[in-house]
């Protein structure tokens, strides 16, 4: 058990941010804090934690921090256990000063059940009532004061999207800083049976220490939020089995009674609302749909509404395939250009190279991938904003399903053909922590861009441009095809994990469709910021030491013994009179050629050999090895390093002709050819099916916290490349291919 | 234990009471919600929706593709696959 962290001595007080979803709850925050933020994990998970600072007039700075949205303190998964530890300050939570409760007006009383049950902690509250200029547009009415009588807890009427009411917010909160029992009124509602109350009794004498600190109506609280949560498949943790055995009791004694406790609550708390509701929420009947509702028909429409899906998820593929390129290219020049201007200006050595190649290339490898983050992130963003996103989870649902997917999985999934790095960090729209692994395991998968440099180098050196039927090209073709089989694979693998390792108990869906809102687009660009920059300091970090440990594996050791004297070499052509350009022609042809026998003479040319006879019977020699291994730094860095392998220069790109002549020509020792067909497809076969990227793995570390899933996700799509390889090289050789 | 208790309640509302499933009430149709039926942990999610007994619910619509409904409560819209959402019953219309 971790120790409880109690408020650093003269930290300033903390103020916890809660509510429903899509309450306006990340804007209010925003509002409060502006840009000076911590963003981390909650203790145990990966889901987000941020704390920010705000100053209360008169009293100076105080903490917020942002609690994830939720329907009930209920729980029943370790994300869901958040809200009441990080509310009540259970363990390794601090406790909060003040909880303030964001609340959407036009949806008051569903609402006001997690209102309720915040109040009943006996944790100070001040309720937010957010959106209040939308309740006319729903035909309701809010009488604030007679609310406030009501709930006992100061209640105050804000907009975060038009930032009114915030310095209310602010009093409010120091108001009730300075008095904490103006936001602790009692339980609003409270058992209405002996049995219940007997029930909440029992319970709360089983609860562990940490239980038992505050007030009794604190201990209340948590007692009934045991009853309600605890059940026998429930994934909680750090519950005692003294709890857990209470729990179970009561439960089994309440059933024998023909009572279910979860109801006795829900109801109770429900029946106080409904009572109370006619005291401070007028509702009239509208005639005509609402805005939503309008929209709705057409979005949620079976025909018109995939129509716009398409055209949704088309723009938002196309920004990542595309339109982040000229983006991308900037980022690669400019640490091209640092690399070119540091080699000039250092001198020569080990310490050099290690910068050039270690640290600025390492760098560069990170930040080339913040223009697709921002974009996808800004898609996110908008599309959780507008409320798009429950619709593409609506119409997702069922296809998603079929393959053990939740239907929110299907932006990642996609995003996941431009580059799976931000699609992997994608995955935490999801709840469920098992949906978001899942997902995470399946998109390395999808044919990222970074695969299409090798497929094509690979298909213009070895396929031959013929047509088939006289107007299908089949270069194309096979391009298609390499697509069709990543998607078909992932789908696959999906379906086959979700069965197996991932296989969980069935979980009914309950989607909200929030009402449209217009986005607010500074809590979405503070967002796409925040994104990049966990990526930037988290991820960013494990790639860089594989960028420099990959540096090291191709380039020692730095003075290996050569067959061939390439200075003597140099000599002679500078001596044998020669014009200047022919001169310089042959110099360069020495130095690429020297290169390459560096490289296979350097460690990790070594490793192509010790690996030849492991990818031998793919079809594979050491020189490929070689590529793969310097592939793992990104996957198109394969045609750069084969380039170096064969001597004719790293400027070489997927368009080279000279690297494409020299792929054709490879051939062994005994004049087979090296490449044929065949190896090209099981080669492509390969790069589709295996995790040869280190920064695929190190964003995978990054979302789940642990180095079990990163290397779980290399070995199988490592085995899986390796059998589909062999079954493709192999089985074509049976059927009388080269 | 429990199931048989609410299977005998369910059995004895349905004859006093006509309750009719969400599967068989068209969409527009405003109703009295009477049981939630279901996984305890998917009843107990949809009471703290407030899907409560006595709650009114209007199936705002199905979508075939989709497999799904879609229900307003309390002015929320919640959407609910169609084989979980036949598991809720609600008053018929004119009884």
């Amino acid at each position: 058990m971790l120790e409880a962290k109690s408020a650093p001595p003269g930290a300033p007080p903390l103020i916890a941010i809660a509510g429903n979803p899509n309450t306006g709850k990340t804007t209010l925050f925003n509002r409060l804090t502006g840009l000076d933020r911590k963003v981390g994990n909650y203790p145990g998970v990966t889901v987000d934690r941020a704390i920010g600072k705000t100053t209360l007039p008169g009293r100076g700075a105080v903490r917020v921090m942002d609690v994830p949205g939720t329907y009930s303190l209920s729980a029943r998964s370790e994300e869901e256990q958040i809200a009441i530890q990080a509310i009540a300050g259970l363990p390794p939570n601090e406790p909060p000063d003040v909880v303030v409760m964001v609340v959407d007006a036009t949806q008051l009383t569903r609402n006001l059940y997690l209102v309720l049950q915040v109040i009943e902690t006996d944790v100070p509250v001040v309720v937010a009532l957010n959106m209040v200029d939308m309740l006319e547009a729903t035909g309701q009415a809010i009488d604030r004061e007679a609310l406030e009588r009501a709930v006992r807890v100061p209640v105050v009427c804000v907009s975060g999207k038009k930032g009114t009411g915030i310095d209310e917010l602010r009093a409010a909160i120091d108001r009730v800083l300075s008095e904490p029992a103006l936001g602790r009124p009692g339980p609003r509602w409270i058992p209405e049976t002996d049995m219940l109350a007997e029930d909440i009794d029992v319970v709360r004498e089983a609860a562990p220490a940490e239980w038992r600190t505050g007030s009794e109506r604190r201990r209340d609280a948590l007692a009934v939020w045991a009853l309600l949560s605890l059940t026998e498949t429930d994934e909680l943790r750090g519950i005692p089995g003294s709890v857990r055995a209470a729990v179970a009791a009561r439960r089994a004694k309440a059933a024998t009674a023909g009572r279910w406790i979860d109801a006795e609550v829900i109801e109770g708390r429900y029946g106080w609302i409904d009572r109370h509701a006619g005291d401070f929420l007028q509702v009239k009947e509208l005639d005509t749909p609402g805005f939503t509702q309008k929209l709705d028909s057409v979005v949620l429409n079976p025909a018109l509404g995939f129509v716009i899906f398409l055209t949704v998820m088309g723009v938002v593929f196309q920004s990542l395939f595309s339109w982040a390129d000229p983006a991308i290219s900037a980022v690669e020049l400019a640490f091209a250009w640092l690399a070119r201007i540091s080699t000039e200006v250092l001198p020569a050595g080990i310490a050099r190279d290690f910068v050039v190649e270690g640290l600025i290339a390492g760098v560069g490898s990170v930040l080339v991938f913040l223009p697709q983050i921002l974009l996808l992130f800004l898609f996110i963003g908008l599309m959780e904003d507008t409320g798009y996103m429950a619709r593409v989870a609506f119409l997702m649902d069922r296809i998603m399903r079929m393959l053990g997917l939740n239907g929110r999985a299907f932006v990642p999934m996609m995003s996941g053909f431009a580059c799976a790095v931000p699609a992997i960090l994608a995955t935490r729209t999801m709840e469920r922590r098992r949906d978001r692994f899942l997902t995470m395991m399946v998109i390395p998968l999808m044919t990222c861009s970074a695969r299409l440099p090798i497929y094509s180098l690979l298909i213009a050196a070895l396929i031959p441009p013929l047509d088939l039927f006289g107007f299908m090209p089949v270069q194309g073709l096979l391009m298609a095809a390499m697509y069709l089989f990543s998607t078909i694979v992932a789908l696959l693998a999906a379906a086959v994990l979700s069965r197996t390792l991932f296989r969980a108990p069935h979980v009914p869906l309950i989607l909200e469709l929030p009402p449209y809102r217009f986005p607010h687009l500074p809590s979405v660009l503070r967002m796409m910021w925040l994104k990049s920059r966990v990526f930037l300091t988290e991820a960013g970090g494990v790639i860089l030491v594989c960028t420099i440990a990959l540096w090291l594996l191709l380039s020692f050791p730095k003075t290996p013994d050569l067959d061939v004297d390439y200075a003597g070499l140099r000599a002679e052509a500078q001596a044998a009179g020669l014009a200047e350009s022919p001169l310089q022609a042959r110099l360069s042809a020495i130095d690429s050629e020297e290169s390459g026998a560096r490289l296979r003479a350097s460690y990790g040319g070594r490793l192509g050999r010790v690996i030849e006879p492991v990818i031998a019977p793919l079809g594979f020699d050491w020189k490929i090895g070689v590529g793969l291994i310097g592939a793992f730094a990104a996957r198109e860095v394969f045609v750069s390093t084969m380039g170096i392998v064969y001597g004719v220069g790293d400027e070489v790109d997927e368009e080279s002709v000279t690297l494409r002549e020299r792929i054709k020509n490879e051939s062994y020792a005994d004049g087979r050819r090296v490449y044929t067909p065949l190896v090209g497809l099981s080669l492509m076969v390969f790069f589709a099916l295996a995790c040869q990227c280190m920064s695929t793995l190190a964003a995978v570390k990054r979302e789940t916290n642990s180095w079990r899933w990163p290397s779980f996700l290399f070995v199988y799509m490592t085995v899986l490349a390796w059998g589909a390889s062999f079954a493709v090289y192999q089985g074509g050789r049976l059927l009388g291919f080269e | 234990m429990l199931r048989g208790a609410i299977n005998r309640n369910k059995n004895e509302i349905q004859s006093h009471l006509d309750m009719v499933s969400l599967r068989d009430i068209p969409p527009g149709t405003c109703a009295r919600l009477l049981e939630v039926g279901g996984e305890a942990d998917f009843r107990r999610r949809l009471m703290e929706l407030g899907f409560l007994p006595g709650t009114l619910v209007r199936l705002v619509r199905r979508v075939n593709v989709g497999d799904l409904v879609e229900l307003e409560v309390r002015g929320c819209h919640v959407s609910l696959r169609r084989a979980e959402a036949e598991q809720l019953f609600v008053e018929r219309q004119g009884a």
